[in-house]
C-alpha cells in the first residue's frame, strides 16, 4: 500500500485547485485527497467548503454518504471481503468468519498495529469466481481459507 | 524448441482482464516471458481481454496458422510444461482446449457486443479498427440525428440496466429538447451482485463504449459525456481512461471528430461505494458532486437531468450495443431475439456454477438452456436449489421455472425479472430464509434514506427475518408481518431499491416455504 502523506493544507488546496474550471468535482476531490492524506482529515472540510462555495454541512454530507471515504486513518493494508449473493453461494460467510479470526480483528474493523483493516463489501464484479476479495487494489478470486492465509501472510 | 521457430515472433495472449488478474495472468505472463527469455524464443505477449470463459483463466492463447490454441486455466508453474510441450506451436498439453473460438462454450454464443472482446488487445486503435471498430460510428457521421434515432429505435433496443426502456424513444426525448447543453450519461456502476458484463467489456473492448456514446451524442446533439464507474473497478477506470486518451489523440474523440464538424468529449468518474448510485437520479447527483439521494421523477432526466439539462443515461451494455445497430442496420440486430425483447443480451453465469463466465445469446434462450448447456450445472456438483436473477432486487427462481425464456415479459409473467442481465446459482445447501434476510439487511445497508418505507421497512423486514430464522415466534404470523411489509415497501417507495427489495424476500417464501417454517432448534444452528 502507497505511504500516505500527513495533512497539508497547501496539498489539500493544491488539489482543488487541479479540478478548477470542472463541474461537480467534490467526488474526485475527495478520492484524491484520500489517496493522499489515507482518509479525510476534519481539517478538510472547511477547506473544501471555502474551495468549493458550499457549506461545511454540504461537504460533510457528501463525506459521510458514500461508504468509501473514510473519516479516519485505515489500516496500511485494506482488505475488502465480497459480501454479495453469488460470493455467498460459494461460502463468503464463511470466509468472513476465517478472516476475522486469521487477521483477529471484526468486519469494519482496523488491527490495534494499524497494519490491516477489514472490510466487508457487497460485488467486487468477480462473481464467476467467487468467493471475491480485494487487498488494496489488487482482486484475488476462489478466496478458501487456505489462498486467504496465503494473502494474508503478506500482509505487514 | 527448434532453430527455426526464433526466426520468426510468436504472439502470446494473456488476458488482463480483473477476473484473469484475481488468478494470477500477470505472474503466468511474467513467467511465460521469463521462460521464453531463458530459451531464446521470440515471444511478443499482448493483454487481451478475457473471452469470457472464466473458468478457464488465466486463459493463455497462442497464435497459430490454424488460429489461436486456448490452454488454461495455467498457473506459473504450469509454464515451463507447457513449453516443453511445444505449445508455442500449439501442441497437447493435458491445459489445452484447441482453438479458442471452437470452444462449444464460445462457439455455441451470439456475439454482438462483445465479438471483439478476448480477440482484440484493449488498448490499441488500430486493432480496434482492424476488426471492425467504428464502423457505427462513421456510419452515424454520414447520416442526420433523426436517421440514428430511428435506426436504434427500429432495432428495437430496450435498456440493459434493469428497466428495460426503449433507447431509442428515450434518445428521441432529449434530441426533441430545446437546450443550450445536453449531456450522455454512461451507467457503469454495475453494483448488482452477479453481473460483469459492463466491467468485462469496459477492461477487454473499451473503444465500443466510446463509439457507442459518441453515436448517442451525435444523435442528440450532446457535447458532453461522462462515464460513471464504481470504485469497485479500478482496472476498467484504468483502461476506460487509457483508451479515452488515444481516442482524443487520434481524433475520435474532441474536436472536429474523425474529420466531421461534430465534437464530443469524454470523461471518467468514479462512484465512491453507493450501490444506490447505480440508480440514474442518484448517480446524476453524485456527477453534481452531491450525496446520491434518488430524485423524484418527474422531471425525467431525459427533460431535466445532469446539471438540470437534458441528459441520456444508459446502461453500459446499452451504448455497446449501438456500434453494430448501426454497423449492421437496424434489421440484422432486430432479427435476434423474441417477442419485445430484440437483439442480444449478455447474461452473466455466477455463483455456485462450474462453468461461470459471459454467455451473450439472442433473448429468447432458456435458464436451463443457460444453466446446464453452457454452464455445466452447479460448481459444487450438488443440484442447483434457486437461482436470483436480475441482481439483489430479483427473483429467486426454483427449478420448475428454468424453462423460463430469457424475455422481459415472460420474466415479468413470473414475478421475476430480467435485470442487467446476472444469474446467480446456489446449490441445495442454500438457506432461502437467509437469502431472504439478506435481501432487507442489503436495503436497509444501501437505501439513500429519503423515504421511510425502504429506510425503516428494511430494518424491520431484517428483524422479522431474525424472528423466523429463531424459530421463536409463530411463523405463520411473521410471514403474514412480512407479507404486509412487503406491500408497504412495493407501494410506497420512490424507487426501485425499496420497491423490489419485496421480490427477492417474496419469490424465496413463495418457491421455497419450507425454508421459513423453523423449529426453534434451529437457533443452535446460527
Ligand atoms: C437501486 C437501483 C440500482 C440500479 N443500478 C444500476 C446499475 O448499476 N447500472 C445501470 O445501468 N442501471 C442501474 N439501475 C437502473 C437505472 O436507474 C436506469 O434505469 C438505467 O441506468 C437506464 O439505462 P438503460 O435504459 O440503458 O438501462 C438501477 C436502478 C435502481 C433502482
Ligand atoms: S426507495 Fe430507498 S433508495 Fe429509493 S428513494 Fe426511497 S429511500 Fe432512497
Ligand atoms: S458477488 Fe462477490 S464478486 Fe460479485
Amino acid at each position: 500500500m502507497a505511504a500516505h502523506t500527513p495533512w497539508q493544507r497547501n496539498r489539500a488546496l493544491a488539489i482543488v485547485e487541479s479540478y478548477r474550471g470542472q463541474r461537480g468535482t467534490l467526488l474526485p476531490i475527495l478520492h484524491d485527497l484520500q489517496h493522499e492524506f489515507g482518509f479525510i482529515n476534519d481539517e478538510a472540510v472547511p477547506v473544501l467548503a471555502q474551495a468549493l462555495n458550499l457549506s461545511r454541512a454540504e461537504v460533510h454530507g457528501v463525506i459521510s454518504f458514500y461508504h468509501d471515504f473514510k473519516r479516519q486513518p485505515q489500516g496500511r493494508t485494506v482488505v475488502k471481503l465480497c459480501r454479495a449473493e453469488a460470493c455467498q453461494s460459494v461460502g463468503a460467510n464463511r470466509l468472513v468468519a476465517h478472516a476475522e479470526r486469521r487477521l483477529g480483528v471484526t468486519m469494519g474493523g482496523t488491527s490495534a498495529d494499524g497494519s490491516v483493516t477489514l472490510e466487508g463489501v457487497f460485488c467486487l464484479g468477480n462473481c464467476a469466481l467467487g468467493p471475491a476479495v480485494m487487498v488494496d487494489d489488487q482482486l484475488h478470486g476462489r478466496v478458501d481459507t487456505v489462498r486467504f492465509d496465503s494473502i494474508a501472510g503478506d500482509i505487514r | 524448441m527448434t532453430e527455426a521457430m526464433t526466426a520468426e515472433q510468436i504472439t502470446l495472449y494473456v488476458p488482463r482482464d480483473a477476473a484473469a488478474l484475481s488468478m494470477g495472468a500477470d505472474k503466468v505472463a511474467a513467467m511465460l516471458r521469463i521462460e521464453a527469455d531463458r530459451r531464446g524464443v521470440d515471444v511478443r505477449i499482448v493483454r487481451n481481454g478475457s473471452h469470457g470463459m472464466l473458468w478457464l483463466e488465466p486463459l493463455v492463447e497462442v497464435a497459430t496458422p490454424l488460429g489461436r490454441m486456448a490452454y488454461g486455466p495455467v498457473t506459473p508453474d504450469d509454464v515451463a510444461g507447457l513449453f516443453d510441450a511445444g505449445f508455442l506451436e500449439g501442441m497437447a498439453h493435458p491445459l489445452c482446449h484447441g482453438l479458442t473460438l471452437e470452444i462449444p462454450y464460445l462457439k455455441n454464443q451470439e456475439r454482438l457486443t462483445f465479438a471483439r472482446c478476448g480477440i482484440v488487445d484493449p488498448v490499441s486503435v488500430e486493432d480496434y479498427r482492424n476488426h471492425g471498430g467504428f464502423a457505427g460510428l462513421e456510419r452515424a457521421l454520414t447520416m442526420t440525428s433523426a436517421e440514428i434515432i430511428a435506426e436504434v429505435t427500429e432495432s428495437g433496443l430496450r435498456g440493459r440496466g434493469g428497466a428495460g426502456f426503449p433507447t431509442g424513444i428515450k434518445w428521441k426525448t432529449v434530441g426533441d429538447a430545446v437546450a443550450d447543453e445536453k449531456f450522455i450519461c454512461c451507467n457503469a456502476d454495475e453494483g448488482d451482485s452477479g453481473t460483469f458484463a459492463d466491467r468485462m467489456i469496459m477492461e477487454g473492448d473499451p473503444f465500443i463504449l466510446v463509439e457507442g456514446m459518441t453515436i448517442a451524442a451525435i444523435a442528440v446533439g450532446a457535447k458532453q459525456g461522462y462515464i460513471y464507474i464504481r470504485s469497485e473497478y479500478p482496472h476498467a477506470v484504468a483502461t476506460m481512461r487509457e483508451a479515452i486518451r488515444l481516442a482524443y489523440q487520434q481524433k475520435w474523440l474532441g474536436h472536429g471528430i474523425h474529420g466531421s464538424t461534430h465534437s464530443f468529449d469524454l470523461e471518467v468518474r468514479v462512484g465512491a461505494g453507493a450501490y444506490i448510485c447505480g440508480e440514474e437520479t442518484s448517480m446524476l447527483e453524485s456527477l453534481e458532486g452531491k450525496r446520491g439521494t434518488v430524485r423524484a421523477k418527474p422531471p425525467l432526466p431525459a427533460l431535466e437531468g445532469l446539471f438540470g439539462k437534458p441528459t441520456v443515461v444508459n446502461n453500459v451494455l446499452s451504448l455497446t450495443s449501438v456500434p453494430v445497430i448501426l454497423a449492421r442496420g437496424a434489421k440484422y440486430y432486430k432479427d435476434f431475439g423474441v417477442g419485445r425483447s430484440r437483439g442480444t443480451q449478455p447474461f452473466q453465469l455466477g455463483g455456485n456454477i462450474r462453468h461461470g463466465g459471459i454467455v451473450e445469446k439472442a433473448f429468447g434462450i432458456t435458464l436451463h438452456e443457460l444453466l446446464y448447456n453452457f454452464g455445466g450445472g452447479s460448481a459444487s456438483g450438488r443440484p442447483i436449489r434457486a437461482v436470483q436473477v436480475g441482481g439483489p432486487l430479483g427473483a429467486y427462481l426454483p427449478p420448475e421455472h428454468f424453462d423460463t425464456p430469457k424475455d422481459y415479459e415472460a420474466f415479468a409473467a413470473r414475478e421475476a425479472m430480467v435485470g442487467h442481465g446476472g444469474i446467480v446459482v446456489f446449490d441445495d445447501t442454500v438457506d432461502m430464509a437467509h437469502q431472504a434476510r439478506f435481501a432487507m439487511e442489503f436495503c436497509a445497508a444501501e437505501s439513500c434514506g429519503k423515504c421511510t418505507p425502504c429506510r425503516i421497512g428494511a430494518v424491520r423486514g431484517v428483524e422479522i427475518m431474525d424472528r423466523i430464522l429463531a424459530g421463536t415466534a409463530p411463523a405463520d404470523k411473521q410471514l403474514t408481518l412480512l407479507e404486509d411489509l412487503c406491500e408497504v415497501m412495493a407501494d410506497g417507495s420512490l424507487c426501485a431499491m425499496g420497491g423490489l427489495t419485496p421480490m427477492p424476500v417474496r419469490s424465496a417464501i413463495k418457491h421455497f416455504p419450507e425454508d421459513f417454517h423453523r423449529p426453534a432448534a434451529a437457533i443452535a444452528a446460527e
